[in-house]
Formats: structure tokens, C-alpha cells, sequence
């Protein structure tokens, strides 16, 4: 199946559904979500019945509208704040791959440093000291995984600098954003979009862990990693009601992942031969 | 295969079909109905250019194909053995030891974690052929044979200490020790300086000879196989064009191609230059005593001094580590000078690329060796021929497209290629592009590296006239870093001869490439092969009078 151009594999289609259904349900949850997310309707740990499909939390709430809310915040923070990783760490990276000497070396220093430290250590060190808001949690885990996207995008744009083309462009004159911007970035996208998905992946796994600390989203809203926290008590009860938050970031994760499996195999592939 | 071999005839290959299948299930014909035989102890050239399928021949008669690609019909027949009936064993006893490859590039060939010896001994202890100690004195006489320095303790040597030309010997070495009975050599002097190889192609010459192997020299110049081959070989597009004895084809070739391929070569050896333009009063750009290094290393260029004239071209000729291209780079600023000065229209222009003005950008443009590598793959040719015209000239979108369609009509694409990007062209036409892309720029000058070194005879000859078409419409100045002296005669009027990053001489090319000559610049010129067949002997002749 040719989509693009491109030709689509069968776990590149499942991964695509995937993502389709979390990001569609995320989008679409006060339209489709039958019940208050935070509006106590029963008995804790209520079974799953026609009426609650997943059945009541601790507090006797919905699980299934629950579930359509609670991906809904992580899946933005956790896409924003990828966003906010590339923003930064990209410009970072081609800049110290294109510029060279002091700039590479401070650059890529400060990454070591901050790098140095486990990133949820960090992350849990910021959060505490400053307190948790969606606004923090995105510049946080944005600006972290800067680093890591910034080693990426100098690696992919070391590989391009010494092509000739660019060469051509600097012997032209051409500024550094003209140069990153057409030159480098056109070239770099496919492992770049590859990196994307994993990061974004990782950050909903890292969003998750965080409210899993209780660091992360606050109550009374839901995230997949808070309501996975919040239902653990009822696993010694032998109660399903923990696995569909963590199967959610489970399917999610996959999901994302198949879809970069196949991004990187289009990379993988030779190009410009018409043999 | 211990049987005596009564045929007189070693390979008998028949209709020979090579495929290459795509992952789609697409094919494509490599190889198409090529027959040829050889006799023991005879030498057989084939000549093509690239996607000729010389090497792809070349490893078929080991019963090899590259992956994704299948010998999909035709016999081969080796010593009486049909070699596609064999098994998966008897085939791998017979590469190595019966037929041998002597691979272009032996850096990429040998282990740099193993000696020579280990390396050059393996294939006989592999096949059985011989002990260690016999494998030794084996090496040790071949190594004698060949030329090589302290032949008894050569072998302890690590790749990365003996030089191309010596290790591309310790190949032939390698290829010889459990006395095969053919050899496949495959351009195995074309990665070496033409100094090297000149003793190279003398040491495989005489191997061949004094053993009475029979072999397969694949090659794309007309003028190296002129010295090995017995009989030759014209191949183009997997097809045979002709075949017959080395004299016919090189002095009475029958097929147009072969024709072509042959007219080429003699041009290349031509001996009326092309003068220099008066000296007007001010060369368009000039260095002087030009010093420069990479960090703190030696001096990559010492003292060189230069004068190009606008109009002329000037050609810097070297084999490599001789600075030719450091010079080029130190012009356009991408490695500063650290001493002397570079001059254009009589200014000093500034040593770093980041403090010259734009227009001192413009006016000195650049084309590059390989043209896959000078074109951004995701741009159209609208792109890359258009960004300069509208960088340096702040033109509307309907002016660049104009003046791209005139560059496209100058450099003879056609003009339907405008949204086509580089990977949809052939080599030839790319390299056309990277030409308008330097000339949308209107620079006076043009520093080319290299630029027909990638290329098929042909094409190349096609694009040195192309450069000077343009040279007498525009009067735009080269500066031709080379080191092919064919196309230094073909395009140059002044010539300088670089060694070792000193300039050994300067000056018309008529004057530098006559008597009397600097003496480095003699051994270069007779260097370059000539399509005579008894050149190399006559070469190594002189050379052995002029040392004794």
C-alpha cells in the first residue's frame, strides 16, 4: 500500500490506528466521554457495567471518561514538550555541527554536564523546588530532552556539513539559518522525525512517571501515570482497574514506536537511485 | 580439479546474463549475451565506463554476483567445469585458489589488524595449498618479484605502513600464492598517482608474464590495458561492443564506440597547447608567497605564487598530498592563509570566507570533484540554479525562472528538467548543473576541482568542451586543479606543478610540458600512460639508463 509515495507496512498501518484512536479520543473526550470525569456516580471500585464500560475508581468516578481526559493532558504535555525539545535542541545541534570550534565545545560540554545526572533526578530536583504546573512540566521535560535531541541533531548534521552543497552555500555567503533551514534540515528529516516519535514516547512515559510520583498532574485532574497511582490500591484487591491506564500508555508507546520502526526503514533505504 | 587440462581452452564463458532484481521484483540487465574465452596464460582487457559491467563479469567467472544481482543465464566454463553446476564447497575451493580478485582499492581490501604475512598467507593455508613455512618463502619470493623493499621483511608490516602503491603489490601477492591459474584484476592501479603506477602496472606485467597466468584486466583507460592485454574487450551497457586483438582495437577499431573511446585517449595526448592571452596589465586573481597548514601541523602549501589573467585558464597540476586543493581552499577562504597574500583585480582579499563582502563571494565561484555530493539531493535544479541569481541579484521569482530556463539552455539540459531534482540525472548532467550553478553567480573567475576526475572519458570530454564554450562566451578565468595531465593539455594555457606543496614550476603550458624540463615534471609527464602498447616497456628502459 503506497501512501505519499511511501510505501506503507502493516505494522506502520497498525501504529498509525493507534495513534489515530488515542490522539481522535484525546481531541474529541468532552464529546464522547459519556460521564463528569471528576463527578463521584457510585460505589468504589464499582464493576465494569453497560453504563461504566471500565467500571468506578477509589472515589466512585467514571473510569472510561477518565481515561478520555486523562490522555488528553498527557498526551499535549507530552507533545509539547517534544515540540520544545526540537525547538531547541535541533538550532543547538546543527549550529554546533556547522559553526565547530568554541561553539561545538561549550555547547556539547554543558550537554555532558546536565546529561551527567539522571534526567528524572533532575527533572524531580526542578519540580519539587519550583512546584508542578502543566507549564512547568513541559519546560522542564522540554528543556531536557533538549540535550538529548541536541546530541542527536549534531550527529545527523556532522554527517551533512562536510557534503559539499553546503560548502557551496557557505562559499555563497548564505547566513546560518538559510544554511540550517534548506540545506541541512531537508536532509536530516527522517532520522529527525525517527528521533521525534521515540522522544515524544519517552515523555509520555516520563509524564506518566512523574505523576506516578505524584510530581506530575494534580489532582482532581487525570493523567494515564496519576490514575495508574491512584487505582494501585486496588491491586491487592485483584481488581482490573489499574491495568487500563497503563495498558493505554502500554498501546500508546507501541504504537508510536511501530510507526518510527517504519520511519527509519524509509531512511535505511538507499535513495536517489533510479537503477 | 586435479584432472590435466587437454582443452587448450581455460575459461570458455557463453552467453553470459547478469540481473540485477529489485526489491519490487523488477529487473534489470546488467550483463547481456557476452561470450568471450581465454587461453592459458593469455590476457584479456575490458575496456568500458561505468554500468559497462566489466566488474560484474570480472566476479561472475569466480561464480559471484554482488548482492542483488544473479547470474540469471549463460555458461561458464573453467578447466572443463561447468562453474554454475557446482556446489556451495566446490566453488569456494576454487575462488582463491584457481581464480584470484585483485580488488581497486587495497586499503579497503586488507585487515588492519593483521600483518601482511597472516594476510597474504591465509588463502593458501585455507585451500591446503601449502604449510606456513612454504606459504612464507611463497610470500617472500613474491614479494621480490614484485618489486617490493626488504622482500624478507616486508611481510611483518601492518597495512597501514607500506604504501598504496606497495600494498596494492602485496594484493597481486595475496592473488598469486596458491598459484591460480587466472587472475581478475579489477582497476587495480586507478586509486594510485600516475607515477605509481607506472611501477605497479610494470610489477603486475611482469608477474603475469613470468608465471604464465592467465587474466582478466578490467580497466575503463584504453591506454593501461594497452600495456597487459593480449586481446581486448569493448563493452557498454552489459553488451559487447567488439572484441579482437589489443593492436586492431587500439589501431583500426571497427565499431563507432570503440572509435570514440580511442579518438579520446589520442586527444588527451596531444601536444598543441592552447597560448596564453597577452599579459593584460592585472591579473584577475593572483597569490603571493601564499603559506598555509592545517592547525599547528606542517606547511600543506609553501611560498606558492600564482597569476591568473582574466580569460585564461590556469591549471595546478599534482598527485595528491602535493596542496593543489589546499590551494583552492585557502583562495576561497575556507582555510585561512598565514602568510602571503591573495589578491583579486589587484585587492587583498580578506583570509577568512566570513569576512569577505558579498560581492567578493560572487566573483569567485567553485565546481567540485563529485557532483552527487555539490547538489542538495532535495532541491529542484530551479532551486539550486535560481538561489544564486536571486542572492546576489535580488531578483522576482519570474526573472530567476528566466534566466535559470538561459543558463539551462547554455549548459544543453533540456528545459523540462527545471523541477527535476539531482538524483533523477546522470553524473554528466549534474555535473552540468554545479556549471550553471557557478555561472548564475557571473563570477570572474572559476575554481574547479577536479571536475571531470568522477567522470567517463567521454562525458568528461564532453564537459571540458562545455567549460570552454563558456570560457569564449563570458571570458570567465579557471583555475583547473587536476591531476590528469590529458586535461591539462586539453583546457590549460598556463600551468603550475605542485610537489609536495612547493610550486616545482609556472608558467605557459606550452613551455612546462617542452624540454628542458623541471625533473619532477618529467617524471610526471612520462608517467601518463600512452595507447602504444610497448610504452611501459620503453618507459621503464629509459628510466633504468637514467639510473645507471
Amino acid at each position: 500500500m503506497n501512501v505519499l509515495g511511501y510505501r506503507l507496512t502493516l505494522t506502520a498501518l497498525i501504529g498509525w490506528l493507534i495513534i489515530l484512536v488515542c490522539v481522535g479520543s484525546a481531541v474529541l473526550a468532552p464529546w464522547i466521554a459519556p460521564h463528569d470525569p471528576n463527578a463521584p456516580l457510585g460505589q468504589r471500585w464499582e464493576a465494569p457495567s453497560a453504563e461504566h464500560w471500565f467500571g468506578l475508581d477509589q472515589i466512585g468516578r467514571d473510569m472510561f471518561s477518565r481515561m478520555l481526559y486523562g490522555g488528553r493532558i498527557s498526551i499535549t504535555l507530552a507533545f509539547l514538550a517534544t515540540c520544545l525539545a526540537f525547538a531547541v535542541g535541533v538550532v543547538a545541534g546543527f549550529a554546533a555541527a556547522l559553526l565547530g570550534r568554541w561553539v561545538d565545545v561549550a555547547l556539547s560540554r554543558i550537554a555532558d554536564v546536565i546529561l551527567s545526572m539522571p534526567i528524572l533526578m533532575s527533572a524531580l530536583i526542578v519540580i519539587s523546588a519550583v512546584g508542578s504546573s502543566a507549564a512547568v512540566l513541559i519546560l522542564t521535560i522540554g528543556l531536557l530532552y533538549a540535550v538529548i535531541v541536541f546530541r542527536v541533531a549534531r550527529a545527523v548534521a556532522m554527517n551533512i556539513v562536510v557534503l559539499e552543497y553546503v560548502e557551496a552555500a557557505r562559499l555563497r555567503g548564505e547566513g546560518l539559518f538559510w544554511v540550517i533551514l534548506r540545506e541541512i534540515l531537508p536532509n536530516a528529516l527522517p532520522p529527525l522525525a525517527a528521533e521525534f516519535g521515540l522522544r515524544f514516547s519517552f515523555a509520555f512515559l516520563f509524564v506518566a512517571s512523574l505523576s506516578f510520583l505524584g510530581l506530575g498532574v494534580q489532582p482532581p485532574d487525570a493523567d494515564w501515570g496519576s490514575m495508574v497511582k491512584e487505582s494501585a490500591l486496588a491491586i491487592p484487591a485483584g481488581l482490573a482497574a489499574p491495568l487500563y491506564p497503563a495498558a493505554a500508555i502500554a498501546l500508546l508507546t507501541i504504537g508510536v514506536n511501530m510507526v518510527v520502526d517504519w520511519l527509519l526503514s524509509l531512511h535505511s533505504r538507499p535513495h536517489g537511485d533510479n537503477a | 580439479m586435479a584432472e590435466t587440462a587437454t582443452k587448450t581452452q581455460l575459461l570458455d564463458v557463453r552467453n553470459l546474463r547478469i540481473e540485477a532484481v529489485a526489491e519490487s521484483g523488477a529487473r534489470v540487465t546488467l550483463v547481456d549475451d557476452v561470450s568471450f574465452t581465454l587461453n592459458p596464460g593469455e590476457v584479456l582487457g575490458l575496456i568500458g565506463e561505468s554500468g559497462a559491467g566489466k566488474s560484474t563479469i570480472g566476479l561472475s567467472t569466480l561464480v559471484y554476483a554482488r548482492s542483488g544481482c544473479q547470474i540469471t543465464g549463460g555458461q561458464i566454463v573453467f578447466r572443463g567445469h561447468v562453474l554454475r553446476e557446482l556446489g556451495i564447497e566446490a566453488r569456494q575451493s576454487l575462488r582463491g585458489a584457481k581464480v584470484a580478485y585483485i580488488a581497486q582499492s587495497a586499503a579497503a581490501a586488507f585487515n588492519p589488524a593483521h600483518t601482511l604475512y597472516d594476510q597474504v598467507c591465509e588463502v593458501a593455508l585455507q585451500h591446503g595449498v601449502m604449510n606456513a613455512s612454504q606459504a612464507r618463502v611463497e610470500a617472500v619470493r613474491l614479494f621480490r618479484e614484485l618489486d617490493l623493499p626488504n622482500p624478507e621483511t616486508f611481510g611483518n608490516r601492518y597495512p597501514h605502513q607500506v604504501s598504496g602503491g606497495q600494498l596494492q603489490r602485496a594484493m597481486a601477492a595475496m592473488a598469486m600464492i596458491a598459484k591460480p591459474d587466472l587472475l581478475v584484476f579489477d582497476e587495480p592501479t586507478t586509486a594510485l598517482d600516475v607515477t605509481t603506477q607506472v611501477e605497479v602496472l610494470a610489477s603486475f606485467k611482469k608477474l603475469i608474464r613470468d608465471h604464465g597466468t592467465a587474466a582478466l584486466y578490467i580497466t575503463h583507460d584504453l591506454a593501461v590495458v594497452a600495456q597487459v592485454a593480449d586481446r581486448i574487450m569493448v563493452l557498454r551497457h552489459g553488451k559487447m561492443v567488439e572484441e579482437g586483438a589489443a593492436t586492431q582495437i587500439l589501431q583500426q577499431p571497427r565499431m563507432d564506440y570503440t572509435r570514440m573511446l580511442v579518438a579520446e585517449r589520442v586527444a588527451a595526448q596531444a601536444s598543441t597547447f592552447v597560448a596564453p592571452h597577452g599579459s593584460s596589465a592585472q591579473p584577475i586573481l593572483a597569490t603571493r608567497d601564499v603559506v598555509a597548514s592545517y592547525r599547528s601541523g606542517p606547511r600543506v602549501i609553501d611560498n606558492v605564487s600564482i597569476e591568473l589573467m582574466r580569460g585564461d585558464t590556469l591549471a595546478v597540476v599534482g598527485e595528491s598530498g602535493s596542496g593543489k586543493s589546499t590551494l583552492a581552499r585557502v583562495i576561497v577562504g575556507l582555510l585561512p592563509r598565514q602568510e602571503g597574500d591573495v589578491l583579486f583585480n589587484g585587492e587583498s582579499l580578506p583570509p577568512r570566507l566570513e569576512s569577505r563582502s558579498k560581492e567578493q563571494h560572487r566573483r569567485i565561484q567553485m565546481i567540485y570533484q563529485m557532483p552527487d555530493v555539490a547538489l542538495n539531493p532535495r532541491q529542484t535544479l530551479l532551486d539550486i540554479i535560481g538561489r544564486p541569481i536571486a542572492f546576489y541579484f535580488n531578483k522576482s521569482r519570474r526573472e530567476v525562472r528566466a534566466r535559470v530556463e538561459e543558463l539551462m539552455r547554455q549548459i544543453d539540459l533540456p528545459l523540462d528538467y527545471i523541477s527535476r531534482r539531482p538524483g533523477e540525472l546522470s553524473g554528466g548532467q549534474k555535473q552540468r548543473v554545479c556549471i550553471a550553478r557557478a555561472l548564475a553567480a557571473e563570477p570572474d573567475v572559476i575554481i574547479c576541482d577536479e571536475v571531470t576526475s568522477a567522470l567517463d572519458p567521454l562525458v568528461a570530454d564532453e564537459i571540458l568542451r562545455l567549460l570552454r564554450r563558456i570560457q569564449d562566451q563570458t571570458g570567465v578565468g579557471y583555475l583547473f586543479i587536476t591531476h590528469d595531465l590529458g586535461t591539462v593539455r586539453r583546457i590549460a594555457n598556463k600551468v603550475a606543478v605542485m610537489y609536495k606543496g612547493q610550486m616545482v614550476a609556472y608558467g605557459a603550458t606550452q613551455q612546462v610540458f617542452n624540454p628542458p624540463y623541471h625533473p619532477y615534471t618529467e617524471l610526471l609527464l612520462s608517467s601518463v600512460p600512452e595507447i602504444r602498447s610497448d610504452w611501459l616497456d620503453e618507459v621503464l628502459r629509459k628510466r633504468r639508463k637514467v639510473v645507471r
